[in-house]
């Protein structure tokens, strides 16, 4: 579904990533941990073009977005969901609107529709009650619960989630490592930068250690926790777990 | 010796005296409201244009000539473009002298317009940007629909109190002759020899509406300080 081919990225003299070559196959749950400052949010955010590569290729469903025009770009972003550290919703519009601007601006549905998703996903994110609320009304768990419905209104094929529980107080990492646990199970094809080993290992089909700008191992996650290979992801478990 | 009401009745009354006030208070709320939607409309394409070239780089032709428009507005006097308007600009053409008040002030204020709303759009956190792009929103929409909303609100009382200050400078507007609340005092002074009263009278009224003004937008900004804390 989303195959990355050296794909390189540099912040003026600062090389972030320095050759990543993967493959995303639908239904795969990637999970993505690294230290940080290892390059794995670039990565992810080159993945939607949030980032613009400075090399190589990134082919999502056929086709290649690091030389497509914004306008083919736009569309490409409809089938990406995103979710961010720090949720980003619209604070000016009801966790409603929020969830059905795009689809409705974008004319993917009309309002009726977009409607009726909307609450459909706030059922599903356990947040119904909150449709006419403002996001600045709600917990910071709440609000990336919301901000998951949001990317799902698009139905997209695979979500991005960029450390999706790096914001939150611990006693809300749970709710939502739990939606997304109910998303990985439903087949969504995930990709997940994160800190949290549980997850990764509970939910991961596959685990990705990023550093130093490289994918320096990936494997399942029973192979990857119990028996790492390279040194340094050695060193990094020993640290985190 | 005159007694006060004497003198009030000598100064506005007679002749009808007190009509140069009326009128001129209608001639400087004409130009102020014509002025400040000039300078909305002309001040938000300058902010957008302006903002979106720190942006994404686009619009280089335009902002330059947007910069180089800020410089000259910014950098000379309200009273002086006035007077190039009107007597440099519309030298050769016979026309309203309102409506030249209104371009005058209309285009001094987009300026500082433009400013405000600029400010107000690049104070509104990136993320909100990636949140629309990663919706699959392009640029424009993004703007439209997330940004300039925001920035809208934040930005709301600066506005105003332009709109406030808009007001005032006004009162330069009798350098071509216009006939607007400050010349209208200046004019019954000069006929009655008679400075204080309609001078005063010039400044009350003045500070009547903009205290209305300001206390009107103060209560715009606890009502949006209150929607911030949800």
């Amino acid at each position: 579904m989303i195959e990355v081919k050296d794909l390189k990225k540099s912040f003026g003299e600062l090389e972030i990533l320095k050759g990543i070559n993967t493959t995303i196959n639908k239904g795969e749950k990637v999970v993505v941990i690294g230290p940080s400052g290892s390059g794995k949010s670039t990565f992810l955010r080159c993945l939607n073009r949030l980032e613009q590569p400075t090399s190589g290729k990134i082919i999502f469903e056929g086709n290649d977005i690091t030389d497509m025009s914004d306008k083919q770009l736009c569309a490409i972003r409809e089938k990406m969901g995103m979710v961010f550290q720090h949720f980003h919703l619209f604070p000016h519009l009801t966790i409603k609107k929020n969830l059905t601007l795009a689809p409705v601006k974008l004319g993917l549905k009309s309002k009726e529709e977009a409607d009726k998703k909307a609450m459909d996903m706030l059922k599903k994110v356990g947040l119904a009650d909150k449709a006419d609320a403002y996001p600045n009304q709600l917990s910071g768990g709440q609000k990336q619960r919301i901000a998951i419905a949001r990317a799902l209104c698009m139905d997209p094929d695979v979500m991005l989630f960029d450390e999706p529980t790096s914001a939150l107080d611990p006693e809300m990492v749970g709710e939502v490592l739990n939606l997304m646990k109910q998303l990985a199970d439903e087949g969504m094809t995930m990709v997940v930068v994160t800190h949290e080993m549980g997850f990764a290992r509970e939910v991961a089909s596959r685990v990705m250690f990023v550093d130093g700008g490289y994918i320096m191992e990936e494997n399942s996650p029973e192979e990857f926790f119990s028996n790492p290979q390279n040194p340094r992801l050695k060193e990094f478990l020993s640290r985190v777990l | 010796m005159k007694s006060f009401l004497e003198n009030l009745h000598d100064t506005f009354i007679v002749d009808d005296r007190w009509k140069y006030l009326t009128n001129g208070l209608k001639t400087t709320l004409l130009i102020t409201f014509f002025a400040v939607i000039i300078g909305m409309i002309l001040g938000f394409i300058i902010a957008i244009i302006r903002a979106s070239h720190d942006k994404t780089g686009k619009f280089k032709i335009l902002n330059l000539f947007a910069k180089l428009y800020l410089t000259v507005i910014r950098g000379t006097p309200v009273m002086v473009q006035l007077l190039i308007i009107y007597y440099v600009i519309f030298a050769s053409v016979n026309i309203d002298k309102v409506f030249v008040g209104i371009l005058a002030f209309g285009l001094n204020s987009a300026a500082y317009v433009a400013e405000i709303v600029r400010s107000g759009i690049m104070s509104i956190d990136n993320g909100q940007f990636e949140a629309g792009t990663s919706l699959g929103m392009n640029y424009s929409k993004t703007m439209v629909y997330i940004i300039i909303p925001q920035a809208f609100k934040n930005v709301l009382p600066a506005l105003a109190n332009e709109c406030i200050v808009l007001l005032k400078e006004t009162s330069v507007a009798g350098y071509i002759a216009l006939e607007d609340l400050t010349k209208g005092g200046d004019i019954i002074r000069s006929l009655t020899y008679e400075a204080f009263l309609p001078l005063i009278a010039v400044a009350l009224i003045y500070l009547i509406m903009v205290v209305a003004l300001s206390s009107l937008v103060s209560r715009l900004e606890r009502r949006l300080a209150k929607s911030d804390r949800g």
